[in-house]
């Protein structure tokens, strides 16, 4: 027998130790595997950092390192005067600056317009934080109220009647209309072959005519005396009141269930009236700013709002109308949509500016603000209105079913169950249209008002400044406020985006 | 005690309701006549409105005017015009401009997105880097802003015509535009295309056997060098007997200005170079969301089946990337297009500037010009989406079977 430990080898010592694996973790091992793991990365690495180099050095030093900080006109921009390479003008957008943010708002009146921007900042940000309460009322003031608000604010101006001389001045307007049609169909049938069709068309809609005249009778009466009473604006905002709040307490059900609608509309009210006393409506409120002399910023701001809050009840009405099963509602916002969804903004403007004013009565001039503002509302409404109808289509079926077999109607499924959801699926889909909408402000420049791009064309004109870098001084400034707006918008957008989709994280 | 059956209801009744009222009918119905009566309302407003004030302000109307004579110059122009000429002629050398602009401008921007988008997803961090700010910086700033920054500040910064920078001395850039080349067609212009066309359908027929080949009797045909004969050698061959197909007008500096040459207008520069690469930074998005919604599953499951990298993604990954990638992909163009409109703030005659914007201050036909413009580019959209409606039908039927 053989010894089996002689035969069998036994290591005495430790193996040498291996090399450790190539880092991958700290600065070394980023740039080993994510920058220099092959000749081709390599290559590509240089290329990148070329181009960088290229283009980031240039911009800085034209930004900072040769800008010029201080001066008072064209001369101190001019490479013999500063003896060096010019980089930006910044004295020109120093000297430019209130022209860029406020237009030519007159400066006496300047504090309206930071008002204005403090009031919707202070209504905007609870808005979008989420964390914070009372999204209801808060979205309340600042779809419905601050509008308003806004509005005799910047425009000035003020009220000379409330709820009842407005509605008596706009149902009248819609009896003569009728009546002119009515009166006109009758005429044509005197030279028509078809005589007895218009004929009794023409004399309904005449009846109808004197039915509304008839109905309106009490309240044209109201107004007149209302008109002629020492305080015309508090006795009809009075009068409103009364008849507003009463219908509401009886629609929301009397003494019963009633008294919570009657205490809203008792408080909305008394918050118009603080607003209507401290603006000072009844005594003709501020002086009138022309929207001429409104710009830069300003307008900018005062498009993108207006677009937003004008275009959702427009998008929301559209959705679900496209979503409707009544035929003519279905087909006629299927058309509405896509129409406006198939042409250029820019001819929505042109035919906002040129076609509209045709299309109203000739004693109505229409501001050219406001038909901008109009076009611009319908154009993003029917974007508006496809990013909605997305959020209803992902609300369950279940939901509305549910809601109809506990015998909910219709209006109450969706606007207490379908809707708020379907908004919520949507933030970020509004929010994106709202950037979109942002950046098309800046088409309304061509039709002839002065919004930020507009301002800062109309500045390059000024012979006090022209440099050879004054455009790029120009154009980084606008770009910067421009890039901050959109940018911070897409980045909130993310973070509601992230925020919705919490369950699905792993 | 039984219950009676109810009577079932009257069919005829029913489908009348249906029709008429859809799911809520006979409110529906009533709904729909309080809304048609609305609809004709509005509609008798604006009409009555419009009469009066085309009335009041002498304005003419109906398309009467299409054939009078235009009487303004356009400074681009790809068919022959001049001021003499109708306003039906100006119509089609706006749109003709507005195509122009747009094809061009949709070939950049296919390829600077397809180039940032391959950027974006290089596993190299400084390009993805790079890639990414590009499209954020672009994406954020509108469009109408860097158009007029090409136009305002980059082009009007060039020197003038004597300080050209010349690229190859070739192309000389100026602030009067970019000169090119001009080619000026040969003799041998003809016999060149029509070989090409040759080789051309050649390739495709022997494309078309190879892969019959391959599918039906499973045979591997190596079809590459007769394609790459018949696209590149049939051409030599005409060159070589009938002469070059196009000589190159180089141009010259004479004077103040060249001579030669062909000279594209810096508005057209400026609006390709601004409408391509803000384009090109959706198209980027689209293209690299497209790639990562392919499941890696994919492209393991084809190298687990010993197909080359480049074989994974070109059998693989790429077609079905592409069917996410090309509906959005389209609307992207469709945008290109409708913003190819902005022209007018530059003076770029295409459509909307010398028709929406000269002819109206023209004429003062607003109702008529503003209608037909906007019908081009409601016709061009409607027939995109009929297209892409179709395409979703087409990859929906094939992706159900």
């Amino acid at each position: 027998m053989t010894d089996l430990s002689a035969s069998s080898f036994v290591r005495q010592d430790l193996v040498a130790e291996r090399a450790a694996p190539a880092k991958t973790a700290g600065l070394i091992g980023f740039l080993r595997t994510r920058l220099l793991n092959s000749p081709g990365n390599i290559l590509l690495t240089v290329l990148g950092l070329l181009l960088a180099w290229y283009i980031v050095v240039p911009t800085f030093k034209f930004l900072l390192v040769d800008a010029v900080w201080s001066g008072k006109d064209r001369t101190a921009c001019l490479t013999e005067k500063a003896g060096h390479e010019v980089g930006a003008c910044w004295p020109y957008i120093q000297a430019k600056l209130t022209q860029l943010i406020y237009g030519f708002y007159p400066e006496a009146q300047r504090w309206r317009v930071n008002l204005t921007y403090g009031l919707g900042a202070a209504l905007l940000l609870p808005l979008l934080m989420p964390r914070l309460p009372a999204k209801g009322i808060n979205s309340g003031l600042f779809f419905f109220a601050f509008p308003v608000v806004a509005f005799f604010l910047l425009h000035g101006g003020g009220i000379a009647g409330f709820g009842v001389s407005w509605t008596a001045g706009v149902l009248q307007l819609f009896e003569q209309s009728i009546g002119g049609a009515g009166d006109l169909l009758v005429n044509l049938s005197k030279s028509s072959a078809i005589a007895p069709l218009p004929w009794v068309l023409g004399k309904l809609l005449v009846l109808v005519g004197l039915l509304i005249h008839w109905l309106i009778f009490p309240l044209a009466w109201l107004r007149d005396q209302l008109q002629l009473s020492s305080l015309p604006v508090w006795g009809d905002f009075l009068v409103t009141a009364v008849i507003v709040s009463a219908v509401l307490f009886v629609l929301g059900g009397g003494v019963q269930t009633g008294r919570r609608a009657l205490i809203g509309s008792l408080l909305s009210f008394a918050g118009i009236a603080v607003g209507i006393k401290l603006m000072g409506l009844d005594r003709g409120g501020f002086p009138i700013v022309d929207t001429r002399l409104w710009g830069g910023l300003l307008v900018t701001l005062v498009i993108a709002i207006t677009g937003i809050v004008a275009s959702m009840p427009i998008g929301i009405a559209l959705a679900l109308g496209r979503r409707s099963s009544i035929p003519l509602i279905r087909i006629f916002s299927i058309a509405f949509i896509e129409f406006w969804r198939g042409v250029p903004l820019i001819t929505v403007l042109f035919f906002a500016t040129y076609m509209l004013p045709l299309f109203v009565p000739g004693n109505f001039a229409v501001d050219g603000l406001l038909r901008a503002l109009i076009g611009v509302a319908i154009f993003t409404g029917a974007y508006m209105a496809e990013v909605i109808r997305g959020g209803l289509a992902a609300v369950a079926r279940g939901q509305a079913e549910a809601a109809s077999a506990l015998g909910l109607s219709w209006w109450k499924t969706t606007s207490l169950i379908v809707l708020p959801q379907a908004l919520r699926y949507v933030i970020p889909g509004i929010v994106n249209s709202f950037i979109s909408l942002f950046k098309d402000t800046s088409l309304v420049s061509i039709v002839a008002l002065f919004d930020l791009l507009g301002s800062l064309r109309a500045s390059f004109s000024d012979p006090n400044w022209s440099t050879p870098t004054t455009a790029f001084t120009g154009f980084a400034f606008a770009g910067m406020i421009y890039f901050v707006f959109c940018f911070g918008m897409s980045r909130y957008s993310l973070f509601v985006e992230n925020r919705l989709n919490a369950h699905r994280r792993h | 005690m039984s219950i009676a059956p109810r009577k079932p209801p009257l069919q005829f009744a029913l489908r009348l309701k249906r029709a008429l009222g859809g799911k809520t009918g006979w409110n529906g119905l009533a709904a729909q006549i309080a809304f048609a009566a609305i609809l004709a309302w509005i509609a008798y407003e604006i009409v009555a409105n419009a009469r009066t004030n085309l009335e009041t302000q002498h304005i003419a109307s109906g398309f009467g005017f299409l054939n009078y004579n235009a009487g303004f110059d356009v400074n681009l122009s790809l068919i022959a015009y001049n001021n003499s000429d109708t306003y039906w002629r100006v119509f089609f050398v706006g749109l003709l401009n507005t195509i122009l602009v747009s094809v061009i401008g949709i070939v950049f921007a296919t390829v600077i997105g397809f180039v940032v988008a391959l950027c974006r997803l290089s596993p190299n961090w400084l390009l993805s880097r790079i890639g990414g700010i590009y499209v954020e910086i672009i994406r954020n700033l509108p469009v109408l802003f860097q158009i007029l920054f090409w136009y305002l500040a980059v082009l009007a910064a060039l020197p003038a015509p004597r300080q050209s920078i010349s690229i190859f001395g070739m192309f000389f850039l100026n602030n009067r535009g970019l000169i090119v080349p001009q080619p000026v067609s040969e003799p041998g212009l003809y016999p060149f295309l029509a070989a090409l066309a040759v080789g051309i359908v050649a390739a495709l027929g022997l494309r078309h056997y190879a892969r019959r080949a391959l599918f039906q009797r499973g045979q591997m045909i190596r079809i590459w060098p007769y394609v790459l004969v018949g696209l590149v050698g049939l051409p030599l061959v005409s060159v070589l007997i009938f002469g070059g197909p196009l000589k190159f007008e180089l141009p010259q500096l004479k004077g103040f200005n060249f001579a030669g040459g062909a000279r594209i207008i810096p508005e057209f520069v400026a609006l390709t170079v601004a409408l391509s690469t803000y384009t090109a930074a959706f198209i980027a998005e689209i293209v690299r969301a497209g790639v990562m919604s392919v499941h890696k599953g994919q492209m393991e499951a084809g190298s687990s089946l010993g197909l080359s990298r480049a074989a994974t993604l070109r059998l693989i990954v790429v077609p079905q990337a592409m069917r996410v990638i090309v509906p959005p992909l389209t609307s992207q163009y469709l945008n290109l297009t409708k913003n190819s409109s902005l022209a007018v703030a530059i003076g770029y005659p295409d459509l909307v500037s010398v028709f929406a914007g000269t002819a109206v201050s023209q004429t003062g036909q607003a109702i008529e010009i503003i209608a037909m413009t906007m019908g081009v580019y409601l016709l061009l959209s409607l027939t995109t989406s009929a297209l892409m409606s179709v395409y979703g039908w087409r990859i929906n039927r094939s992706m159900a079977a």
